[in-house]
């Protein structure tokens, strides 16, 4: 009753938490990412340098095994082509988007996002559906005439590059469209009326001022599909193996541990090495462009 | 009739058609494939093969009266329904801290998004050896747990993103007529970011309904979740049952995130489909 009394009479000021009362709040959080978060990844990772005692083994056995390097090349591959095919791809949707106002906007923004939201089991089995030996495209490419017998699709490279350059896709939309969005409209009418070409309002206007949101989506993309681990494992062969397959099949299938561990400490160092440079580089963008 | 006056505009060039003739290209690319699994689902023949012959509803039968399906089905939603409960909670009271709280987020906002940038691979088979060794490996508290784990994530950003926009005077007005803080909260500042709540809450299920890699890899094969059982299916025996589920997901997805959508238009809010 003090308290309250207290308050009316002079006014709250403190717009911040008390420290007991933010720590409070924080609580559940920090604790169940402690118990389910945290010390499962440390207690994991750490395998790599314990068994049997401290030691590096494990990361010299990933170097001895030429397999190691063909999967981990071959990750890197597949993710530097899905990030190209969803830049290709996703670009001009994101100009487009940039230039529409009202409904046309929102219906381009709703095809382009709420794929995001359908399970990645479902987009998978449609791929596995169009891309069979009876699939839509085989019977499509020899209705056409183009090839005289199905033509292996399914458990091929190509397959997981498709499928993952169609799911990974609004990933790289959305980051180039946040930036384009920020130019004004009139900076290429007025280049345009100062008599600029278009190519050159593209190559001197829009492509440089999206450069931001293209690195974004780009290592976005690349980070996403390096841990990918559904899709390539359902429509990939078995000698298209990549990173996350390998890391499911040495923890469940060989029950090599320490062996999971250091390839799973390998992946994650990757990624997040990739993460820490990238914000590197936005910042000195923004430096840059505000100098 | 008069369409009310604009300012004039040059007539759409040549490279204007050229983008839009690309990018509807690229957006049929975008949403057929997946609405393949429609008519697979009503197809008569036991194969896949596409366009029907002939259409049928059996399949939707078979999936609703086969036991494992639906328990397979239940099992999910409810793991879903508990964790987007707590996952609003807790993301919430944490959201509050970080905005209110900590004012900026910092070294917390790390910590709280980090399962949102761990490879889910390398989540999966950390949480199955810890959980295995807790004897909760498979169990609907292990699911519940590891699935909180991933969705709380969603729930910080979208709220605290809420409340960075919403004015902090409302809740010290509150307080300053009398309310404790905790009541302040609730009827004042809470109400006020109810969409994003809805939004943060429907992101949370679909995290834990959707979830595949983490299900692959803790359930067991006597209590499957839904997403678990589809993969089993895909790797084995693919049957028409399959396009039913796939059908029916990608239905019920729509239905959520696209009405989540308008409803939130219709208040004026930010929407999960950005648009000006």
């Amino acid at each position: 009753m003090r308290g309250r009394l207290h308050r009316m009479l002079h006014g709250v000021s403190a717009s911040r938490y008390s420290a007991a009362s933010t720590l409070l709040l924080l609580a559940p959080l920090v604790i169940l990412l402690l118990l389910a978060f945290y010390l499962p990844l440390a207690q994991f990772l750490s395998r790599s340098f314990m068994e049997p005692t401290l030691t590096l083994d494990n990361y010299a056995r990933i170097a001895d095994r030429p397999i190691y390097a063909t999967i981990l090349l071959r990750t890197f591959r597949t993710g530097l082509i899905v990030a190209v095919g969803t830049l290709v791809l996703g670009f001009p949707i994101a100009y487009l988007m940039s230039t529409l106002r009202g409904w046309r906007l929102v219906v381009v923004a709703a095809i382009v996002v709420l794929p995001l939201w359908v399970s990645v089991l479902v987009r998978t089995y449609a791929w596995q559906v169009l891309l069979g030996r009876n699939g839509v495209v085989n019977q499509t490419l020899e209705g056409l005439g183009i090839i005289d017998a199905p033509v292996k699709l399914l458990n091929t490279e190509f397959a997981v590059w498709l499928a993952m350059t169609h799911i990974l896709l609004p990933f790289m939309v959305l980051p180039i469209y946040s930036s384009l969005r920020g130019i004004p409209r009139d900076l290429s009418q007025s280049a345009q009326s100062l008599g600029a070409s278009w190519p050159n309002v593209l190559r001197h206007i829009i492509l440089p001022l999206s450069l931001p949101g293209v690195a974004a989506g780009t290592v976005l993309v690349f980070v996403i599909s390096l841990g990918y681990f559904i899709t390539p494992m359902l429509l990939g062969g078995p000698t298209t193996m990549m990173i996350a397959s390998l890391i499911g099949q040495q923890a469940t299938k060989l029950l090599d541990w320490p062996m999971a561990s250091a390839i799973a400490a390998v992946l994650l160092f990757v990624t997040v090495a990739i993460m820490a440079l990238f914000q590197r580089v936005l910042r000195l963008d923004r430096v840059m462009g505000n100098g | 009739m008069a369409s009310p006056a604009r300012p004039r505009r040059a007539r759409p060039s040549l490279a204007r058609w050229l983008l839009i003739g690309i990018s509807t290209l690229i957006l049929l690319f975008v949403a057929l494939p997946t609405l393949i699994v429609v008519p697979v689902s009503l197809s008569a023949t036991e194969y896949l093969s596409f366009p029907p012959q002939e259409l049928t509803l059996d399949w939707y039968h078979e999936f609703l009266t086969d036991p494992d399906w639906i328990r397979a089905t239940m099992l999910s939603i409810q793991i879903a329904f508990v964790v987007a409960i707590l996952s609003l909670v807790i993301g919430t009271m944490a959201a509050l801290a970080m905005v209110r709280g900590l004012g900026g987020s910092g070294w917390m906002s790390v910590i709280a998004s980090a399962p949102l940038i761990i490879p889910t691979i390398i989540y999966a088979i950390a949480v199955l050896l810890f959980f295995s060794q807790l004897k909760i490996a498979g169990s609907f508290q292990g699911f519940v747990l590891a699935h909180t784990a991933l969705a709380c994530p969603y729930v910080v950003i979208i709220v605290s993103a809420a409340l960075y926009r919403s004015d902090p005077s409302l809740e010290l007005a509150a307080m300053n007529l009398g309310a404790s803080r905790p009541r302040a909260i609730w009827e004042v500042t809470l109400p006020g970011i109810r969409p994003a709540l809805v939004t943060g809450a429907a992101f949370a299920f679909l995290t834990s309904f959707d979830d595949a890699t983490v299900s692959f890899f803790l359930a067991n094969l006597s209590d499957m979740t839904l997403p678990r059982k589809m993969f089993e299916n895909l790797q084995f025996f693919i049957s028409p049952v399959l396009a039913v589920v796939a059908t029916l997901l990608t239905v019920f997805t729509l239905a959520l995130v696209g009405g989540l959508s308008i409803w939130q238009s219709r208040r004026g809010a930010q929407t999960t489909i950005p648009t000006e």
